[in-house]
């Protein structure tokens, strides 16, 4: 499990140009203070924190970056990029990660990416988001059927939960096709939409 | 006229990207040059004897090397060709290494390039002349800005080698930084004990002139010949009869004053005397706190003194000190940490700096040396050290380390164990940078002996948890995991910056400073405490950071290059200056406005005005000669005629 | 002050309140919120975690709305729409982007939007502290609030431009004029778990958790926020909170709007407060407190 990296072989070097010119950060002026690492709010969730996702970009280390559950984990509350020394959008070096891990099928964290489609679908049914609609997709998918049923009466009863989506007046097939061309580009240039 | 043209390789410098000895070829074709060469190593001793020999041998009038910068080695090849019986500006420099080879790799690009500088070069010597320079008188005396430990060095050596000082301080006591600290690294001894025997010297000394208080508000003149002047501010004390009894700051009822010598840690009275061992040991007025001065009504101050020293209706007074050469010490003040607002932003009273810190641990100090926290005063048992607050920090515009921090950090580290013995200190680092004799063994120390906890990461946020202890939120990267310490007082190396307004006093010297304002050494490995000005040194961390040995070490070497300027009776002016053809001078007064030197004074000719160069102000920047627009002021070696040689030789190739 | 308004669709759900509480505020304020109509979702964190492009189609179309309507100032409450529609704007300042995401668009979009303010930016506008405070019929004298604005409104800061990213003002500005007592509240720009409260629970629970406990800790009487979603993370999930650090929270987490509100003396049926799961009664009890009242030295009617 924990060999040495080899490096030779493991190192990607087009990986750290990819992900330097998505986010438009130049990773290589972190000089690995840890100081994304010790305000982050999701670190605790992280398999690798998020400092040591920066060394792993700097390396090179494609495979192990993609494959993190810290990427899915992200807040995207930007902590990290506020607090650097460097000047680093490290929230976007993570959002880049994520979008690139997406797009090469690696879902580390299933849960998560299920959650984002659920509210996406509700999104591009009604044109807004449906919180029960979101909630309903979401069990369907993680099979998580008891999630937050403990909130469900208090919501209810102060009238929070909307049982009955609200669609913009107007209808939602403008948004839907925007959905929809998203759909059709990702497949014509071959990634996961 | 007979030409010698000497190609250098630089070893590999130059050889490796122009082929030298095609360009000595080409230079053979050209007018007047009689002979060409292209040795391995110009400017060593053969290759010097190689151009002495040859002057003999072909009877040269003139020579030229085509090797480095003039920077480099002008003055050794001008002393080649004198020594050889030509005139030292017979001699002209084509620089193919900074220009050519060091900057492209196209082998035949960089031989023709060369080739053209070389022509150039030639075209220029055709035109030149033999020049004499000028002697000049020089004033032995030295002015030092800056009391800190660098200037005190510099003027104590300068004082003992004969030569008369002028020092000159902007606070009211010498000292500067090193007067705060409580104890100094490797060796933990005691710093107000250490730098007082110097302070007292500096007040004895028979050839120091100290003006504390006192600013520098103009310099003119050059090198030997400086005129400064000095604003003294009003102490609204009369230091001649203030004999530093004390008096005074017993009885002041502005007890609220901001005590500045304590970073603020305590307050004082409006008029005070620094700290105990002050120098000079006279009482200032804090004119923006003293009843009598802002509600003009109290005058306590003035009833108690015993020699009637008091002044309310004190004014500025202007000095001037003619000088021949100037050290600049102004050394530093740290960085404005307020804008971490990560940190508090300096709104917790437990979040302090590193310097209130010495103040806190020092026996003269405002608790007299009990370590307490700010907000209660009690001791503080478990104790955090953020390093690289403002160092190492691109986001605040700080880039650079600020060199001593980790050193003073494991020190404070080590006597606050000294001090609670049942105390716990954490440092956070990014790296431990420890190079000085005994300093890395002493950081280990700090960790192996005085139990410190070094936790490798920088700290994100620090609050207030609400049970009156600061939440410290910060990560182990070696360990790779977030850490929390809950901390009775926190404690931040916070990084340096220049002195408030080393620009503005860089520019008063018409010396170089850095974007972050420190100033600029002639050459960063070679001309360390030089500066482009002749007549002005560095010392200290005006020049960037350094602890103190390297700040004394810089003072006396600034001392020895003073010294050793004025070991001469007689300066030499460069002649490669302006000159006024006094026939086509219309006296339109444009080179008098231009010149930034103050170098041109108007005259009189038969009854005519015109104008006429100081030859010894003169710097050869050429900016009349430009201006001019009769064409009667030329540059001496860079005249028109040439610069017009040097374009007709390059746009016919 | 006419401006185009972005409900945002927390509005029509989850933060009704939010919303019934800023209608009012501002129709007091004489600020007219011109709703864009047909408005659609952000796309949220979902859409930006998914993909930029999508993301800023989302948004793009209603700025497009907004800008064919003549806006020039679009004003939203909530601070997660806030940072998509400012990211979409700045990031279509790039052709390249732009071009991208009007592939996705019915129609491309137009060349200038409207700037995008949050209400509380607006209501700053619309009168400064001293006008406010001539405004205010209620004091809110006696009351300890921590100003809580979440970890979006402020960062990332150079795309969102609001205060001080570490140590914003606004909200301490605006109920300082009503009379409450705001303390330095550290955490008011952390993360509150955002929208991992249905994935993660663990995460909203333990963020949640710690922010609670430092407002409980220094004995506010309210935590005063600015986001539908931190609003429901501490409130609605404030048992699973206190669960997560072994504790019990009382703490009432009310919108800033809603404060405003009852500093204007607006009738409280129209801030909505009866929807806040953690009742704010013991707050509005201390309001109506008539020794507390007395204290007042007669400042406010």
């Amino acid at each position: 499990m924990n060999d040495h990296i080899d490096l030779n072989r493991l190192r990607d070097p087009s990986f750290i140009a990819a992900v330097e010119a998505q986010s438009g950060q130049n990773v290589s002026t972190c000089y690995q203070c840890g100081n994304c690492t010790a305000g982050c709010p999701a670190g605790f969730a992280y398999d690798m924190p998020v400092s040591q996702i920066m060394r792993g970009v700097q390396l090179g280390l494609r495979d192990s970056v993609l494959h993190s559950r810290s990427i899915w984990m992200c807040l995207s509350c930007s902590t990290c990029s506020q607090r650097c020394p460097n000047n680093i959008d490290v929230a976007a070096v993570m959002e880049t990660l994520r979008h690139m891990a997406r797009k090469a099928g690696y879902v580390t964290v299933p849960k998560m990416e299920k959650f984002w489609l659920s509210f996406l679908n509700t999104v591009r049914l009604f044109g807004r988001s449906h919180e029960i609609g979101t909630m309903a997709l979401y069990m369907m998918r993680s099979l998580r059927v008891f999630t937050d049923v403990d909130l469900a009466p208090t919501a209810i009863a102060k009238g929070k939960l909307g049982l009955l989506p609200h669609i913009p007046p107007g209808g939602a097939k403008p948004v839907a096709r925007i959905f929809q061309r998203y759909k059709e580009r990702a497949r014509r240039e071959g990634v996961r939409p | 006229m007979r030409i010698g043209v000497f190609i250098c390789h630089c070893g590999s410098n130059i050889a490796g990207t122009v082929d030298c000895a095609k360009v000595a070829a080409i230079a053979r074709s050209w007018p007047d040059v009689v002979y060409a060469v292209d040795p391995m190593y110009t400017c060593a001793e053969p290759g010097q004897a190689a151009i002495e020999a040859a002057i003999h041998e072909h009877k040269l009038d003139g020579v030229v090397v085509a090797s480095c910068s003039p920077r480099m080695h002008e003055p050794t090849f001008r002393r080649t060709v004198e020594r050889a019986g030509l005139n030292r500006y017979m001699f002209e420099m084509a620089n193919i290494r900074e220009h050519v080879s060091w900057i492209g790799k196209d082998m035949e690009a960089n031989t023709n390039k060369a080739a053209e500088l070389v022509r150039l070069a030639v075209e220029k010597l055709r035109h030149d002349v033999p020049l004499t320079a000028k002697q000049f008188d020089v004033t032995k005396r030295v002015l030092v800005i800056g009391g800190g430990v660098a200037g005190i060095q510099a003027a104590l050596d300068c004082a003992e080698g004969g030569v008369p000082v002028v020092l000159v301080e902007r606070e009211a006591t010498i000292g500067g930084k090193m007067a705060k600290l409580d104890k100094t690294f490797p060796t933990v001894d005691c710093s107000a004990c250490i730098l007082g025997p110097k302070m007292v010297d500096v007040a004895q000394h028979p050839n120091i002139t100290l003006y504390a208080c006192a600013e520098v508000e103009e310099v003119s003149g050059y090198v030997g010949n400086f005129t400064v002047k000095i604003r003294k501010r009003a102490t609204y004390v009369d230091w001649n009869k203030c004999t530093g009894c004390g008096a005074c700051t017993e009885k002041c009822p502005s007890k609220k004053t901001p005590d500045a010598f304590n970073e603020a840690t305590g307050t004082t009275t409006a008029i005070t005397i620094a700290f105990p061992q002050a120098i000079p040991k006279k009482a200032v007025i804090n004119p923006q706190y003293c009843r009598q001065l802002t509600k003009g009504k109290c005058g306590v101050c003035a009833k108690i003194c015993p020699t009637g020293a008091i002044m309310y209706d004190m004014q500025d007074e202007i000095v001037t000190e003619e000088v021949g050469s100037i050290v600049a010490a102004t050394g530093y003040d740290l960085m404005d940490w307020t804008v971490y607002k990560e940190y508090g932003g300096g709104t917790y009273p437990d979040v302090i700096t590193s310097l209130q810190y010495e103040r806190l641990m020092s026996a003269s100090g405002p608790t007299g040396g009990h370590i307490v926290r700010p907000s209660d005063g009690r001791e503080p048992k478990n104790i955090v050290f953020v390093q690289c607050v403002g160092s190492r920090d691109k986001s605040v515009g700080r880039p650079y380390c600020s060199g001593f921090c980790c050193m003073y950090t494991a020190k404070q580290a080590i006597l606050t164990k000294d001090h609670i013995p049942d105390s716990q200190s954490y440092v956070f680092y990014m790296d431990i940078r420890a190079p000085g004799k005994m300093y890395d063994e002493f950081t280990r120390r700090a960790m192996e002996e005085y139990g410190t906890e070094y936790i490798r990461g920088r700290v994100s946020h620090i609050y207030p948890d609400g049970n009156g202890r600061l939440t410290v939120m910060g990560v182990d990267t070696l360990l790779g995991r977030q850490v929390e310490i809950k901390a009775d007082l926190v404690v931040l190396a916070v990084g340096i910056e220049a002195s408030r307004g080393a620009p503005q006093l860089a520019e008063k010297l018409r010396i170089s400073y850095d974007n972050h304002g420190f100033f600029m050494e002639s050459h960063v490995k070679l001309k360390p405490v030089e500066t482009n000005t002749a007549g002005v040194f560095l010392a200290g961390v005006c020049q960037g950071a350094k602890d103190i040995p390297a700040s004394v070490a810089q003072g006396s070497a600034a001392a020895a290059k003073v010294l050793g300027l004025f070991a001469k009776d007689k300066l030499e002016s460069d002649p490669q200056i302006a000159q006024v053809d006094i026939q086509r001078c219309v006296a339109c007064g444009k080179c008098l406005r231009c010149c930034p030197f103050g170098a041109i004074k108007g005259t009189e000719f038969r009854g005519e005005p015109k104008v006429q160069v100081i030859e010894t102000v003169c710097q050869g920047c050429g900016l009349c000669t430009s201006t001019c627009p009769q064409g009667a002021i030329q540059l001496q070696h860079s005249t028109d005629n040439q610069i017009l040689a040097e374009v007709n030789a390059l746009c016919q190739c | 002050m006419n401006v185009a308004y972005y409900p945002g669709c927390s509005a029509k759900g989850s933060s009704k309140d939010y919303e019934i509480s800023t209608q009012a505020v501002c129709r007091a304020l004489n600020i007219t919120l011109e709703e864009i109509p047909g408005w659609n979702c952000c796309g949220s964190t979902p859409a930006h975690a998914v993909d930029t492009e999508l993301s800023a189609a989302l948004c793009a179309r209603n700025l497009d709305i907004a800008a064919s309507q003549g806006a020039k100032l679009l004003l939203t409450p909530c601070p997660s729409c806030l940072s998509n529609l400012r990211a979409a704007s700045q990031r279509m300042e790039k052709p390249e982007f732009r071009q991208r995401v009007n592939e996705l668009l019915d129609t491309p979009a137009a060349e200038t939007f409207p700037e995008v303010l949050s209400v509380m930016q607006g209501i700053a506008m619309q009168l400064d502290k001293e006008n406010l405070a001539l405004r205010v019929k209620k004091t809110l004298k006696g009351l300890r609030l921590a100003a809580y604005y979440g970890c979006l409104m402020s960062r990332p800061a150079d795309r969102m431009r609001f205060e001080d990213p570490e140590n914003p003002q606004l909200m301490e500005d605006l109920l300082t004029a009503c009379g409450a007592e705001m303390v330095d509240f550290p955490l008011k720009t952390a993360c509150c778990g955002a929208a991992f409260g249905i994935p993660e629970r663990a995460m909203t629970a333990r963020n949640s958790g710690r922010i609670l406990e430092l407002a409980a800790r220094l004995d506010v009487d309210a935590v005063i926020t600015a986001c539908p979603l931190c609003q429901m993370n501490l409130d609605l999930r404030q048992t699973q909170a206190g669960r997560a650090l072994n504790t019990r929270f009382h703490m009432p987490v009310v919108y800033f709007t809603q404060m405003l509100g009852l500093a204007l003396g607006l009738p409280r049926k129209q801030l909505g407060l009866n929807k806040l799961a953690v009742s704010a009664d013991k707050l509005l009890g201390k309001l109506d407190d008539p020794r507390l009242a007395d204290a007042e030295g007669g400042q406010q009617s």
